[in-house]
């Protein structure tokens, strides 16, 4: 789509500090985005991910910080000149103008010759799949069609950036789905710096090449989506991405206990004060024919069985009273097989998937 | 699922039912305006096609071509309302901005100052103009003791007055649904205009503005439309230099005790502003297709 420069910018965000009376949106937020990165800010409502995104975009002015478009110094910059496209939560389609109306504005700005702008117009609505609706009033469109012109609209002038603010929070599921694996393609096909704001998990895991996971204006964790989910940097990040049952374990020289018996790990644990054990309820297995050589071993009593269709799910009470859930595969005789509810059951953790965290919220 | 035909009887009956009891609820108004309203309209178009004698004649009506008083008065009444609703736009719509950037709280104390004068009374208004604005008032007093300038302006009793007087009785009538539309409006749409390249004056005249103005519209028809039957204020601020149609009515009736007249004037005055509310109403709806279709 770029003819002149194909080059996306990198974003560098370095010292970033943005303060509300005593409360803290952003504290001290230093972030590098390599050029053409799909990076997502994961965190939840308040934890400060849009406060940044709006740093980005020079909407918010922090308190302090560096912000770096590439090489340039961008941070007193007013928000028109950043030049970078950018979709909001409300879509923000001006509704006093038609589609064409609304994806030929920016170009408009850019002082494009007319038969130019239509012609960009129109490819930008083809590559969100609405070449022909350049006439449709916005108020005519479906959630997912204004979705899809508000994109239109942030890559017509083919920004070298793109941020976009929870744009998927209004679409319902099956259209969330769908459009989740479209932006990803559709990053793909242009290239351009992606900043994507979300407090879905799913999402972010399914569309980003990596993570920064938000929490109290502060970064905790900056990773792949894999190396998120299976190692989480703190319980913070472990809760959130996930489900997941936390025991505490302590260290005991060189061994690693939880209630006296040493566990088998492969991966070390990090140096921290506190230790947790971190189990998933698809990584954990229910162990019919008793405890397994090798293995971490749990007894546990059943206290629910839930059928959800494409698995169960098993919640189990430990001898400490902690509530642990495994979640089971509904394939062949093992339907049969599941405990009733008051039966003794042996839980199993393979060591691979025996994961030790910093049991600090971060 | 097929309803026994016992059953949707009861249901059409329910409907119907239903639908009496809103009549009957709003039937007292109904009848309150027909008697206060539609019977004395009536009642005055009547009147103003009798003549002197007590026959038909359109004698009112040909007086006020012929004579040319009456023009003037008429012209008068439009210049005293296009200015006055002229300047209430430029002196509200700026202020209704403000009130809709600054947050809520310094707004809303903003908000009353603008609605306070509107809740006392209008003739206390107008008076305590005339204390302001007189010779030997306050406003001359003190720019003659500051040095301002020498000698007292006369600012009362001449169009001048009247302006000042309108204009300050009728803001609020521009400013509330200004406001309004303003605030209707999401913030996003700007941030949006200047993502995507516009400077903060662009981004108001291609977004801000054309959404506030149906807003501007509805108070700007309001304020006309107040402005055309106006008395009070040009009666009292204008010092009879000032002459609307309202104070033609009046003189009409306790000077020469001519109801005919007074009719006349009263509905040509009413058909002016049904005309300018049908092209307006007109106009309205153009531009709303124009907005949607364009």
């Amino acid at each position: 789509m770029r003819s002149h420069d194909s080059d996306a910018l990198p974003i560098s965000i370095r010292g970033v500090t943005k303060t509300y009376g005593a409360v803290h949106a952003l504290d001290d937020v230093s972030l590098e985005v390599r050029s053409g990165e799909f990076i997502t800010l994961l965190g939840p409502s308040g934890s400060g991910k849009t406060t940044l995104l709006m740093v980005i975009a020079g909407f918010t002015r922090p308190d302090c910080g560096s912000l770096k478009f590439g090489e340039r110094e961008v941070i007193r910059m007013p928000p028109h000149l950043r030049d970078l496209g950018m979709t909001f939560q409300s879509y923000a389609l001006f509704p006093h103008m038609t589609v064409a109306g609304n994806v030929a504005y920016p170009l408009k700005l850019r002082k494009l010759p007319k038969d130019k702008i239509a012609e960009r117009v129109e490819k930008a609505l083809e590559t969100v799949q609405l070449g022909g609706y350049g006439d449709r009033s916005i108020t005519q469109l479906s959630g997912g069609q204004k979705q899809r012109v508000a994109l239109a609209r942030s890559i017509v002038f083919e920004p070298r950036i793109l941020l976009m603010d929870e744009p998927l929070s209004a679409l319902d599921k099956k259209l969330r789905d769908q459009m989740q694996i479209e932006l990803r393609h559709l990053h793909e096909k242009l290239g351009m710096t992606t900043v994507y704001v979300t407090h879905d998990q799913r999402e972010a895991l399914t569309m980003s090449d990596r993570i920064a996971v938000v929490n109290k204006g502060r970064i905790m964790q900056l990773a792949t989506p894999r190396e998120l989910y299976e190692r989480p940097a703190n319980r913070f990040v472990a809760d959130f991405i996930g489900d997941s049952t936390f025991l505490p374990v302590k260290r005991s020289g060189h061994l690693i206990e939880y209630r006296g018996v040493p566990l088998k790990f492969v991966d070390a644990p990090p140096e921290t004060e506190t230790l947790n054990l971190m189990v998933r309820p698809e990584r954990i297995v229910l162990s019919p024919d008793g405890p397994r050589e090798g293995a971490n071993n749990f007894t546990a009593t059943a206290v629910e069985v839930v059928y959800q269709g494409d698995s169960y799910l098993l919640h189990a009470r430990l001898d400490d009273g902690t509530l642990i859930a495994l979640r089971g595969g509904v394939r062949g005789a093992s339907l049969s097989a599941l405990p009733n509810v008051g039966d003794t059951v042996t839980l199993t953790l393979a060591p691979e998937d025996t994961v030790l965290i910093d049991g600090s919220e971060g | 699922m097929q309803a026994t035909p016992a059953n949707a009887a009861g249901l059409r009956v329910d409907e119907k039912l239903e639908r009496m009891k809103l009549f009957g609820l709003s039937s007292p108004a109904l009848l309150l305006v027909l008697i206060i309203l539609v019977i004395p309209v009536g009642w005055l178009f009547f009147v103003s096609f009798l003549g002197g004698d007590g026959q038909f004649s359109l004698e009112n009506y040909q007086r006020m071509v012929a004579r040319k008083s009456y023009m003037r008065i008429f012209r008068t009444t439009f210049e005293v309302s296009v200015i006055t609703t002229g300047l209430c736009i430029l002196i509200g719509y700026p202020l209704a901005y403000f009130l809709s950037q600054v947050p809520p709280r310094i707004a809303n104390l903003c908000m009353i100052t603008v609605l306070l004068p509107f809740w006392t009374s209008l003739l206390v208004r107008t008076y305590a103009w005339l204390v302001l604005l007189q010779k030997q008032g306050l406003i001359n007093d003190w720019a003659i003791g500051l040095g301002l300038w020498d000698e007292p302006i006369k600012m009362v009793h001449n169009m001048t007055g009247t302006l000042i007087g309108m204009v300050h009785i009728m803001l609020p009538f521009l400013i509330l649904p200004v406001y309004g539309s303003m605030k209707a409006i999401d913030r996003d749409y700007v941030k949006a205009a200047a993502n995507l390249g516009a400077s903060p004056r662009r981004a108001f005249w291609d977004v801000f503005f054309p959404l506030t103005m149906p807003g501007l519209f509805a108070g700007t028809l309001m304020v006309f439309i107040l402005c055309l039957g106006f008395f009070v204020t040009p009666a009292v601020l204008g010092g009879g230099k000032v002459i609307m149609v309202s104070m033609k009515i009046v003189s009409n009736i306790e000077l020469f005790v001519s109801w005919g007249a007074a009719s006349a004037l009263g509905v040509v005055l009413l058909g002016l502003t049904f005309a300018i509310l049908w092209v307006a109403s007109r106009f309205l709806k153009l531009d709303q297709i124009a907005g949607g279709g364009h």
